[in-house]
């Protein structure tokens, strides 16, 4: 890694990190993606309307060797899966993926042998984004909330600090079952 | 008493196409029923063959369609098991050894010219023995703007039929999904492989007797079963 | 080509970007991004057959298409297309649902013309019902407007994917920018702009708003002036033709004996257009032009989208015209769908008055209401078979029905299906560049291919 996973954890970090979310975020090149209807409101927010390049996105790099960002827009078939994983490995890191649409996230409407219930069973989802296809704008507001998770990524020792805290956390929580209170 | 399983036909039918039976309104066996609709059974009757004169220019067609089975040397009775005519569609019945010389005769008499096939597609009966796998045909004529269905039934231990790519090179890829999707094996295709599922999936997803395959869905305190194993109407 | 037969033998090298193994037909080499100078053992020469995977993920082909291309330089020698990338099980999934959900479902296959998806499944169980002429005529008049403006943001987008799929990155722009006009419209009318599972079996889902013609009448200048903006981007560009002029011919006869229909059959000269030859939802009453043109190339199927866009305004106008004020669900209220939505402060949901009306006022509408969202109406036993003519060529719908409240078998002949079986004889013997250009001619919709 760089110089910046040298670096012992103090303020001097905190303020790499701070530049390095901020570099990070403001650029991120997404792979294309997409698969059906989501695919169509993902070129949607391409589109001079809802324009992604105000976020420096509009570049969709087609070699995911290029890109940051996975947009999974679509329904995921169990033959277009391991497709997915290989664009995934060969993304290189940082990488984030989005999960854009219901189908997406869990499977959608579309309970059944063909498709994958949640990309979540192929590759790490960093945002989940529901809507059947989402908006434009719903699309953004997952990015922005993504640009604030990467903003606020920690780097070297406070990652290391930060990975073993969550794990620890993860172990305790109650599965979902478990949960009382409203049904979602 | 006569068995409340067997429907009861009433005298003067002959032959009713019987697929199964349907067994109470209700879909669901647990709980009470003050209605008594949950112990109905009632078949379940696809519409009876058709009898001369048909109406319409369907009289025409299946003329047509005679002479030139009989000028080709065909045995009409044989080849058109029989013809279903519902809500102004005509269908004929084929046996599939006479399959590819129908189509033939469909698509070159100039009486009859149905140039362009729309695909075949498979539907699956477990419950008419002996005829579960019909590959359904759709033909449409440009020329006198008609369109007509051809149905080939087969037993499910059998399901190989000719392939008709020789007469409709569009049936291609239609046939491959119907091969995918049933398990009907169409003899003469190029290349019969699998064309929607990966190459290495066991069984043909669109036959009944294949599950949907959906899992329960998870909620904050409670499952719900995926599509098939709910609770439904029948 | 094939290599089913391959059989792997102890001579099999091990290099993990450059290995190569034995098949019956001779020593195949993969290579997958490494240094070509690794590859082990100097091939023979005579026979060397490139074979390229354009993978289901790549920019230009169209949605999850797979296509392999066996190359000789830059001529493709052999063109297969790999689909199945999509498959959804959607006709699976609808016996399991009852009739008037199976619309939601059936919207999603082909996303980019929802409007006819819906329009042929309800065609097809009006047809079973037989109530095809029970139908309103003010719910028919929507149905073409909006399958009518469905066409045009459809062909819109088949300008602006295969313009960038050919590197003309404006006419995406453009294309997509016309189409938010469209989807206002849609999101104005239905709620949705996209998958809006607004027509039901029996008429549409719910009426025009109170504004809702005016707006739309208010589009149709802008559009018109747009497209114009946007045909001028590529009509009679030297550039766009000299890519597409000549490129993907196929003749009348490849189209019929390959089961084509759409553009791509227009493109041959031949006038064949559904809703003239069989029309359906009152098509007989509209004035409009089958456009067709002899050049039997990706230029001539792209000069018909292009006009088609400006005929479906016309049938738009002329549909604006015919609304009269009537109910936009059959009269039946054993079929019609009882509810009606409205906005409220929470989002959009069942309106005030139908929960009045339900709770209140009308107990059989209150059983109606019922019965008709959980159980659903029944359709008699039999098989149906209606098809419309949607943007990509003819769209069928063949259900069968065993009486119950689910369809037994639901099966759409897609238009994109049987089309993309022509990208073989379209592009063998072209250049690779060819191929996109005559897939994106096809304009498949890989949701409507796979299902």
């Amino acid at each position: 890694m760089g110089l910046e996973e040298a670096l012992p954890s103090g303020v001097l970090l905190t303020t790499v990190e701070k530049f390095a979310g901020y570099a990070r975020k403001g650029s991120l090149w997404p792979a294309t993606f997409g698969l059906a209807c989501c695919a169509i409101e993902m070129m949607a927010a391409g589109g001079p309307r809802f324009d992604i390049a105000r976020y420096g996105m509009e570049v969709f790099r087609a070699s995911p060797r290029q890109a940051d960002l996975m947009i999974v827009a679509g329904r995921v078939s169990q033959k277009m899966a391991p497709v997915l994983r290989q664009i995934y490995d060969q993304m290189p890191n940082p990488k984030w993926v989005i999960s854009m649409g219901v189908c997406a996230s869990s499977g959608g409407m579309f309970n059944n042998y063909a498709i994958v219930q949640g990309v979540d069973h192929v590759v790490p989802v960093d945002i989940y984004l529901p809507g059947c296809p989402p908006r434009p704008e719903m699309l953004f507001d997952a990015i922005l909330k993504l640009h604030d998770k990467i903003q606020d990524t920690k780097i070297g020792a406070h990652r290391r600090d930060e990975v073993v805290e969550l794990e620890a956390a993860a172990l305790m929580a109650p599965t979902t079952l478990e949960l009382k209170g409203l049904m979602r | 008493m006569s068995d409340p399983s067997v429907p009861v036909v009433p005298q003067g039918v002959e032959e009713l196409d019987i697929i199964g039976v349907r067994n109470g309104a209700f879909g669901a066996v647990d709980g009470g029923d003050t209605s008594g609709f949950g112990g109905l059974v009632d078949p379940i009757v696809l519409p009876a063959p058709a009898q001369r004169p048909f109406g319409g220019w369907f009289d025409e067609v299946s003329d047509e369609l005679e002479l030139a089975l009989q000028a080709h040397g065909l045995p009409v009775t044989e080849a058109i098991e029989k013809v279903v005519i519902h809500r102004d569609e005509i269908t004929y019945h084929v046996r599939r050894e006479h399959l590819v010389a129908f189509t033939t005769l469909l698509r070159d008499e100039p009486g009859l010219r149905f140039e362009m096939c729309l695909g075949v597609n498979g539907v699956h009966y477990p419950g008419e023995e002996g005829r579960e796998l019909h590959a359904v045909y759709h033909f449409l004529s440009i020329t006198h703007n008609r369109r007509v269905r051809v149905e080939v039934s087969m037993p499910d231990g059998d399901a190989v039929i000719p392939s008709i790519v020789a007469v409709y090179p569009t049936c291609d890829w239609h046939e491959r999904e119907t091969w995918d999707f049933f398990g009907i094996v169409f003899e003469g295709h190029p290349a019969l492989t699998r064309i929607m599922m990966p190459d290495d999936w066991p069984g043909h997803p669109q036959r009944k007797d294949y599950p949907l395959g959906g899992i329960p869905v998870e909620f904050n305190g409670g499952t719900i079963p995926p599509p098939d194993q709910r609770r439904s109407y029948n | 080509m094939s290599t089913d037969n391959v059989t792997f033998t102890s001579a099999e090298s091990s290099d993990s970007y450059a290995g190569s193994y034995d098949t019956t037909e001779g020593r195949v080499y993969s290579v997958s991004g490494g240094d070509w100078d690794t590859i082990s053992g100097a091939p023979e020469g005579e026979q060397d057959r490139i074979v390229v995977n354009m993978g289901p993920q790549h920019p230009s082909t169209h949605g999850v298409l797979r296509l392999i291309l066996e190359i000789d330089g830059e001529t493709v020698t052999e063109a297969r297309a790999g689909i199945g990338y999509l498959h959804t099980g959607i006709e699976k999934n609808m016996e399991f649902r009852s009739w008037v959900q199976g619309v939601t479902f059936v919207t999603r296959m082909d996303y980019l013309t929802p409007m006819f998806n819906e329009t042929a499944y309800c065609l097809a169980i009006e047809k079973a019902l037989d109530v095809t002429d029970q139908i309103p005529e003010r719910a028919s008049v929507i149905r073409v407007m909006m399958m009518e403006l469905n066409r045009i943001s459809s062909h819109l987008v088949a300008l602006a994917t295969g313009g960038m799929e050919l590197g003309a990155l404006t006419a995406m722009e453009f294309g997509f920018r016309e189409r938010e006009l469209v989807l206002d419209i849609f999101e104005m009318v239905s709620g949705l702009r996209m998958n809006s599972a607004y027509v039901r079996p029996g008429g549409v889902a719910q009426d025009l708003p109170a504004d809702g013609e005016q707006k739309i009448r208010d589009t149709i200048p802008l559009l018109r002036k747009r497209l114009k903006d946007t045909a001028d981007l590529l009509v009679d560009n030297a550039i766009w033709m000299g890519r597409t002029v000549d490129v993907g011919y196929l003749d009348l006869a490849g189209c019929m004996a390959l089961g084509i229909t759409g553009p791509v059959l227009r493109a041959t000269g031949l006038p064949h257009d559904l809703r003239k030859t069989q029309p359906y939802c009152g098509y007989e009453n509209y004035e409009f032009d089958v456009i067709t043109k002899t050049s039997a190339d990706v230029y001539g199927r792209f000069l018909i989208r292009i006009e088609e866009m400006e005929q479906s305004l016309r049938i738009v106008e002329q549909a604006l015209d015919k609304l009269v004020p009537g109910p936009v669900m059959i009269e039946d209220k054993k079929i019609a769908w009882p509810a009606q939505l409205s906005i409220g402060s929470d989002g959009q949901g069942n309106s005030p008055e139908h929960i009045k009306e339900i709770m209140s006022e009308s107990m059989e509408a209150l059983i109606h209401h019922f019965k008709l969202v959980t159980e659903g109406f029944r359709v008699p036993a039999g098989q149906i078979y209606s098809a419309v003519e949607s943007p990509k060529g003819e769209l069928g719908c063949h259900i069968v029905s065993s009486g119950g409240t689910r369809p037994y078998r639901v099966h759409f002949r897609d238009p994109s299906f049987t089309n993309l079986q022509s990208v073989a004889v379209m592009s063998e013997g072209s250049m690779i560049s060819d191929v996109i250009a005559a897939v994106a001619s096809i304009d498949p919709v890989m949701g409507g291919v796979d299902r």
